[in-house]
């Protein structure tokens, strides 16, 4: 049930539409399957499925809405979403900022479904799982760790005669392999649209061996390092920046991208010059949703070309109160891409001087928001590199830094990888602020 | 938008109907009668049954229908109004020694039937990933019960216009106290869960929570600084009497902290003229400060230095893949002397509190609630534990740590409320003030960070007021601390006493894979720590 067709998610979103007696009525139905094994201490800890299907309708009375949800199809339920939805709709104050629903659109096609992922059995979570508890088991080490997939569809009508639908299936897995001892630990990632590319197997190997190497860390003392970011790293900081180029707080002068005296740093060099991200919805290995969040279609957008600042991302509302079109503004987004070489990372590492190298970063938080400050601290695998080589494992450290601040100290950039759903290259960065030292592995 | 403005409009929408339309939106919103017990039981016991006959050796099912309103606002605006509704039930088993799960959005007694024999299927398939089957302290069912949160007026049975009005009253009182922006934001939440389990047990739970929050910016277009004061609320686990500013919810000091009820409109006003002062508060220098910590701060530094230190499933490794492991080790708790913080230092794991997020009768596996103490006169004493856990460390019943989010969820071990036991001697922040010769009053929590084993922590504010020998004399800014929780906790040299007692707490902890979100308070009185350090976190772009 939870996976329908287009045709079967069209007759439930028609029936919505036929229903309402508001001005204009959005509907949203989105569901799957989800299954996942987790486990811990060598062996199975939790481990289930998921089916869910969930109805959204947004009713409108001129600049009155109202949203409700709702997860029961029979007909007195559906009539009910809607009566609810068109209340709160009645019952709240008019909203100077409400736009019209579009009318129907024309999408790319991005490839995010793949029957490899959809056709997986608990029998095949097992298989998978097994290979990895077994490699760490034979390497005296503990192994937890997490691998899910799921196959779903969402579908998107409006009273303007909008209609969209869209499939996807995805795989994540993720193991943290520790040494008996609890003296080291080592952490790898994987995740894919298609399952036919997860190696269980392999990605624990890496694993593994960085749990082996990193027993016997010792410390040395915080303050400005150069460090070799890995993708799993970088990419947390990296999408949160992306993530905070909202235009209407940038004007409103409350953004890294306010400007003092007023305006935005849109077209201002802020990064090195070699820094190019962007989102694009047709990707082969990031591909995107089809649709928006208010149903225009995802295309193609550039966040930072050469350094530069390109474009902020608006609001159909805030681009009407600017009288920007809306096709000439970024409205979307998507997974974060970043450009990078074709460096592997142990290039990278070959060309470092003196620095560390950082596997994975911990509980990131926004310290400031005006210069994007954040802290957080390594983890499950950070080293020191000297000539060229790895020499020892460090102690992990706290680190107080900022993406635009790191982006700007870049000194070289690797072969990009996926790491939870963005793409991002390995980094070498100078001058990374460790605050303190922290005695976790 | 006064409160006047917005019933004003309302009406002129609504005309004559305004007054019915509210009583159909709060029916509506409430959601249809709650299912009948009988239905629900006939339900579980169809799960309960063909679970069983499959093989399982334990089953317990988790039927719920979850309640969720959340009124979104900037200055004059109602930017959002979603009511959701989620119903649907999760069933776990034990066979061949191993967990399965199953959850199913359509309920009848087939389906319910189906997705049981699945669990156990995937519990067999898990099976041969096991090392050891999974023992579970005995738990005596409890018969059909029922409980629930003790609300005095249900939210979602408040006309949305006293909730739109109240926002709005707040965004108003900040706009014309000179903030250059407000948001708010006001959540509901009404669990309405049915568990049953194969040991004799059907408990029917009504659990309510209520978040109000919001954010107010103050702004400097000519240098381009802005400054923040978010809401000194705390999410609670009541309804919108929280809501009712009453004066005797309120501890008085250099700027009103609240305790069982909140006064939204008060808050918002002080809060733009603290985010101003803030845009020219001197920055702090970096250095050694003894800390005097209100409530409204302190509740998150025990939570992730204490709550989430203490959770026996990380002790044990099981949440090394993502939430961490920690420092609190079976062998320090065993030595019965492992010093966690000073000998003034008490905390308690409670699922009792009234008034708290984590109150409710029973957990998420039948067990009862309690309160148990968890650092004892300074030493690690106990665990949080649920029923799978409870004989690691050779005990025979779980604490009553189970949660789960949602009825599609699998339960796990989540934290209990664990606070901070207030003073024994009569002491007041003023009095707690005098006695600080260099020092950092902070209300209010802000950024927070701590590392995967709970050792280094870094904690961010609101509100920053410089101590100097005993004495305010003035705000700061660009404040953070940083410390190791066992250093941090054995420099604790003061507890005011009940009197200043709160609960802060988070209506969104995240823990385990996939991620699930639970709600937690954490209670104290404000207190002293000695010679923590600070850092300046002010940066330039």
């Amino acid at each position: 049930m939870a996976n329908l067709s287009e045709s079967e998610a069209r007759s439930i979103l028609q029936k919505i539409l036929a229903l309402s007696r508001a001005d204009e009525c959005e509907v949203t139905l989105g569901g799957g399957r989800s299954a996942n094994l987790r486990f811990a201490r060598n062996a199975v800890s939790t481990s289930g499925a998921s089916e869910r299907l969930s109805l959204s309708v947004t009713s409108s009375f001129g600049l009155r809405s109202g949203s409700a949800t709702i997860n029961e199809f029979d007909d007195a339920s559906l009539a009910r979403v809607v009566r609810t939805a068109e209340e709160l709709a009645r019952l709240s104050p008019e909203n100077p900022e409400s736009v019209k629903l579009p009318g129907p659109q024309k999408y790319l096609e991005p490839a995010r479904y793949f029957a490899s992922t959809a056709g997986l059995t608990q029998q095949d979570r097992v298989r998978q799982t097994a290979a990895s508890i077994g490699i760490c088991r034979e390497a005296k080490l503990t192994a937890a760790g997490f691998l899910e997939d799921s196959t779903g569809f969402s579908a998107l009508a409006n009273s303007k005669g909008l209609f969209a639908f869209q499939r996807s299936t995805g795989v994540d897995f993720s193991i943290t392999a520790r040494t008996e001892d609890g003296t080291g630990s080592g952490y790898a990632l994987a995740d894919f649209n298609d399952a036919s590319r997860l190696d269980a197997a392999a990605v624990t190997r890496i694993a593994a061996r960085k749990a082996a190497m990193s027993k016997g860390a010792r410390a040395i003392e915080p303050g400005k390092y150069t460090v070799i970011l890995e993708p799993a790293a970088a990419g947390t900081l990296i999408d949160l920046m992306v993530g905070s180029m909202d235009a209407r707080s940038a004007e409103e002068g409350r953004s890294y991208l306010s400007k003092a005296g007023g305006g935005t740093r849109q077209g201002e060099k802020l990064l090195d010059e070699r820094v190019r991200l962007y989102s694009d919805p047709l990707h082969p290995e990031v591909p995107g949703s089809k649709w928006t969040q208010d149903g225009l279609p995802q295309r193609r957008i550039d966040w930072f070309e050469g350094g530069v600042v390109r474009n902020l991302r608006y609001s159909r509302f805030w681009a009407r109160k600017k009288e920007l079109s809306e096709d000439k503004v970024a409205l979307g987004g998507g997974p974060t891409i970043m450009d990078g070489t074709d460096t592997s990372l142990e290039a990278l590492i070959k060309g470092v001087k003196r620095g560390v190298l950082v596997t994975n970063l911990w509980y990131i938080r926004m310290v400031d928001p005006q210069t994007l400050l954040h802290t957080g601290l390594t983890r499950d695998g950070t080293f020191y590199v000297e000539d060229g080589e790895i020499r020892h494992p460090l102690k992990n450290f706290r680190f107080n830094e900022s993406p635009v601040i790191m982006l700007n100290n870049l000194e070289a950039l690797g072969r990009p990888t996926r790491v939870k759903g963005s793409l991002i290259p390995p980094m070498v960065v100078r001058d990374f602020t460790f605050s303190s030292l922290s005695d976790a592995v | 938008m006064n409160r006047r403005h917005f019933l004003h409009s309302s009406t002129a929408a609504a005309g004559s109907l305004i007054l019915p339309h509210w009583k159909l939106a709060a029916a509506d919103l409430a959601a249809r009668e709650p299912m009948p017990v009988s239905a629900k039981k006939a339900l579980a016991d169809a799960a309960l049954n063909a679970a069983t006959r499959a093989g399982a050796t334990y089953a317990d099912v988790r039927i719920g229908r979850y309640l969720r309103q959340f009124i979104s606002t900037r200055e004059d605006k109602v930017m959002s109004v979603v009511s959701t509704e989620d119903y649907g039930a999760g069933i776990r088993v034990i066979a061949q020694g191993a967990w399965g799960f199953m959850s199913v959005d359509q309920l009848t007694p087939e389906s319910i039937a189906r997705a049981a024999v699945e669990a156990v299927a995937i519990a067999k398939a898990n099976s041969k990933l096991q090392t050891e089957p999974i023992q579970l302290a005995p738990q005596k069912g409890v018969g059909e019960v029922l409980w629930r949160t003790p609300i005095k007026k249900n939210g979602f049975q408040v006309p949305l216009a006293e909730k739109v009005d109240r926002l709005l009253s707040a965004n108003a009182a900040a706009l014309k106290a000179g903030a250059s922006f407000v948001n708010s934001f006001l959540g509901l939440v009404n669990e309405q869960k049915y568990f049953a389990s194969t040991d004799g047990s059907y408990i029917d739970q009504d659990v309510h929570r209520i978040f109000p929050q919001f954010q107010v910016t103050a702004t400097d277009t000519k240098t381009g600084r802005f400054q923040t004061r978010a809401s000194l609320s705390a999410p609670s686990g009541r309804s919108w009497e929280y809501m009712d500013a009453d004066p005797k919810g309120k501890r008085p000091g250099i700027t009103p902290r609240y305790t069982h009820s909140y006064d939204m409109i008060e808050d918002a006003a002080l809060a733009a003229e603290q985010a101003k002062a803030k845009l020219s508060a001197k920055s702090v220098v970096a250095g050694q400060y003894d800390l005097v910590l209100d409530p409204s701060h302190l509740w998150l530094t025990i939570h992730e230095s204490v709550g989430h230190a203490t959770e026996l499933d990380r002790v044990l490794g099981y949440e090394a893949n993502y939430a961490g492991t920690s420092f609190a080790t079976l062998d320090k708790w065993r030595s019965k002397k492992f010093q966690y913080g000073s000998s003034i230092v008490n905390l308690v794991a409670d699922k009792t509190e009234p008034g708290s997020l984590g109150a409710v009768g029973y957990d998420d596996e039948g067990v009862p609630t309690k309160s148990w103490p968890i650092v004892k006169d300074g030493i690690l004493v106990d665990y949080q534990k649920t029923r799978d856990q409870a004989h690691v460390v050779g005990q025979s019943a779980s604490d009553g740590c189970s949660y789960s989010q949602h009825w599609s969820d699998v339960q796990f071990q989540r934290m209990p409320n664990v606070s901070l036991q207030p003073g024994k001697k009569p002491l007041t922040p003023e009095e707690m003030i005098k006695g600080v010769e260099k020092g950092v009053y902070i209300i209010g929590n802000g950024s927070f960070s701590i590392d995967q084993q709970r050792y280094n922590f870094q904690f961010g504010g609101q509100l920053f007021y410089e101590i100097k020998d005993g004495a305010i004399v003035g705000m700061l800014r660009d404040v953070s601390y940083q410390s190791n929780t066992q250093e941090f906790w054995n420099s604790c040299v003061a507890i005011c006493d009940q009197r200043d007692y709160a609960l802060g707490g988070s209506f969104n902890d995240g823990k385990g894979q996939p991620p699930q979100s639970s709600a937690v308070s954490h209670g104290s009185a404000t207190t002293r720590f000695n010679k923590v350090n600070v850092i300046n976190t002010a940066r330039k772009i």
